[in-house]
């Protein structure tokens, strides 16, 4: 190509071409998701997270549980039989940011809920090693002594709401009290017994 | 499903995108592109500090191998869904795939399972063939609270002794398994007070027969007859209908001690063993009953 040099020493229309070069892939792969029903309409019952729920998911994401736990049952028999019903983007439309997670160091979580009790969880988060003896997970004391604060989860609220989360004047205005008070161990096993809960299947 | 509009873009993007890539291959074949044997040609013509840059072709096999990788994703592109709502030649699908991937399992395991579907609970529990498929059920799904062994831990049941909070027979195992159990002691630090607690405390280990304070035992027996006697029954061995612990033997769910057993009636015990009707197959279900039935049996 005769014209070749031009580019190469023209730093500006380089940088300007590697940029419509590489910006194929994403208005192809994601642009247009952002106007596909399947994954910006919830699935059918999928409620917004509680005021617990929420703290909880605040704690999940704070304590790097996302890090070592996907959240995202691939459809492949290995995996829907040991986890249940493989994942569906409409379940996490109203999570901001999704925590899909691409690595497993512990198993996936994306439909924990309602698989263990809560005295499990408890058990578990306290030390993991007091109901599995071989885990490897971190141990999490400080959840039990931790009280949440109950005066920014109206705020998260409202702000999950600019983002088109379909929170009430109720919610928001309930979500002081249901939060006062409560340890954060509390708050993440809530979140955790809300995982995917809705699609069943049996494995 | 993407709408019209997104489905072309997706098409046009994505053909314009190999277009361009074969344009760019070949336009960059060979820098000048008027014929090699004029010794004017044999250089770009760059050259920086006196080094001069040979205009040579592009090795053959690097070139042909991205001919063919442009041979490939056309060949992709149509037997596969890859522009917009096009569904391929193949019709393939991820959905599909692991349909497919189930019904070749479904059809294999069908047969494994279906050799004990009629036969009784404490056959199959000595089924040797039978346990080793239990084995494998119980750590995947129940091994984590009830341990590996099945030997329970402080708050999960030792499933390998006599002792049943709900009963032992395949019945009683399979209802658990597969509608769970709901144990519910209500706290009594409020109700009876911290007295109260301490007496009623020193009668249960004395139930159990463990030292204790002779001098609380009236009071404690009065607080038993009174809070206590419904569930765990009058002369303490408890009642599997309602899951409330036997007090008089050596096995405790939760801390047997003076302090445990005071911890238990001031905060109450809330212990849940999750259903698995809508989690696995009853054929899983079966099996697993057998498997903890035969882990009591010596």
């Amino acid at each position: 190509m005769k014209n070749h040099d031009k580019v190469e020493k023209n730093i500006g229309l380089m940088m300007i071409l590697m940029v419509v070069a590489i910006s194929f892939g994403a208005l192809v792969e994601i642009v247009p998701q952002f106007f596909n029903k399947a994954t910006t309409e919830p699935i059918e019952g999928l409620k917004p997270y509680t005021a617990m729920q929420l703290e909880g998911r605040d704690i999940y994401i704070r304590e790097g549980c996302n890090v070592c736990h996907s959240q995202m049952v691939r459809p492949f028999r290995s995996e829907t039989e040991r986890y249940g019903h493989y994942s569906v983007a409409g379940e996490s439309v109203y999570d901001y940011p999704f925590l899909w997670g691409s690595k497993r160091t512990g198993p996936d979580l994306a439909r924990v809920g309602g698989r263990y009790s809560d005295e499990w969880h408890r058990a578990h988060l306290y030390n993991p090693r007091n109901v599995v003896p071989e885990s490897n997970m971190p141990a999490f004391p400080w959840l039990f002594d931790n009280v949440l604060d109950h005066t920014v989860t109206p705020k998260k609220m409202e702000a999950l709401r600019t983002l088109g989360v379909p929170y009430t004047d109720e919610d928001i205005a309930g979500a002081e009290e249901a939060v006062k008070g409560k340890t954060e161990v509390q708050a993440l096993v809530a979140y955790l017994q809300n995982l995917g809960l809705l699609l069943k299947q049996k494995r | 499903m993407l709408t019209t509009f997104w489905s072309w873009w997706v098409i046009l993007l994505t053909l314009t995108n190999l277009v361009l890539i074969c344009w760019v291959l070949f336009a960059n074949k060979k820098v000048a592109v008027s014929d090699d044997d004029d010794p004017e040609n044999e250089t770009t013509g760059h050259e920086y500090d006196g080094i001069q840059e040979y205009d040579n072709p592009l090795p053959k096999w690097w070139f042909q191998m991205f001919v063919i990788t442009l041979v490939f994703g056309a060949i992709y592109f149509v037997m596969y869904p890859a522009l917009g709502n096009w569904k391929g030649v193949l019709g393939w699908t991820s959905v599909g795939q692991w349909e497919a991937e189930m019904e070749k399992a479904n059809v294999k395991y069908s047969e494994t399972f279906g050799q004990y579907k009629d036969m009784k609970i404490e056959d199959i529990a000595a089924d040797p063939k039978a346990m080793k498929i239990g084995t494998r059920l119980f750590a995947n799904n129940c091994a984590v609270c009830h341990g590996a062994d099945g030997g329970g831990n402080v708050g999960f049941p030792n499933l390998t002794d006599k002792d049943w909070l709900y009963g032992g027979t395949p019945a009683e195992i399979e209802m658990s398994i597969t509608h769970g159990r709901n144990g519910a002691m209500p706290p009594w630090g409020d109700v009876i007070g911290e007295d109260g607690v301490v007496a009623v405390a020193e009668y249960v280990l004395k139930m159990s027969g463990q030292e204790h304070d002779a001098a609380k035992l009236e009071k404690g027996m009065q607080v038993y007859n009174t809070t206590c006697v419904a569930c765990h029954g009058p002369d303490g061995t408890g009642n599997k209908m309602l899951g409330a612990p036997n007090l008089t033997d050596s096995i405790w769910l939760y801390e047997g001690t003076g302090e445990g057993i005071r911890h238990s009636v001031r905060a109450g015990r809330a212990n849940v063993m999750p259903a698995q009707a809508d989690k696995l197959r009853e054929d899983k279900i079966r099996m697993l009953t057998a498997y903890v039935y035969s882990l009591s049996q010596d």
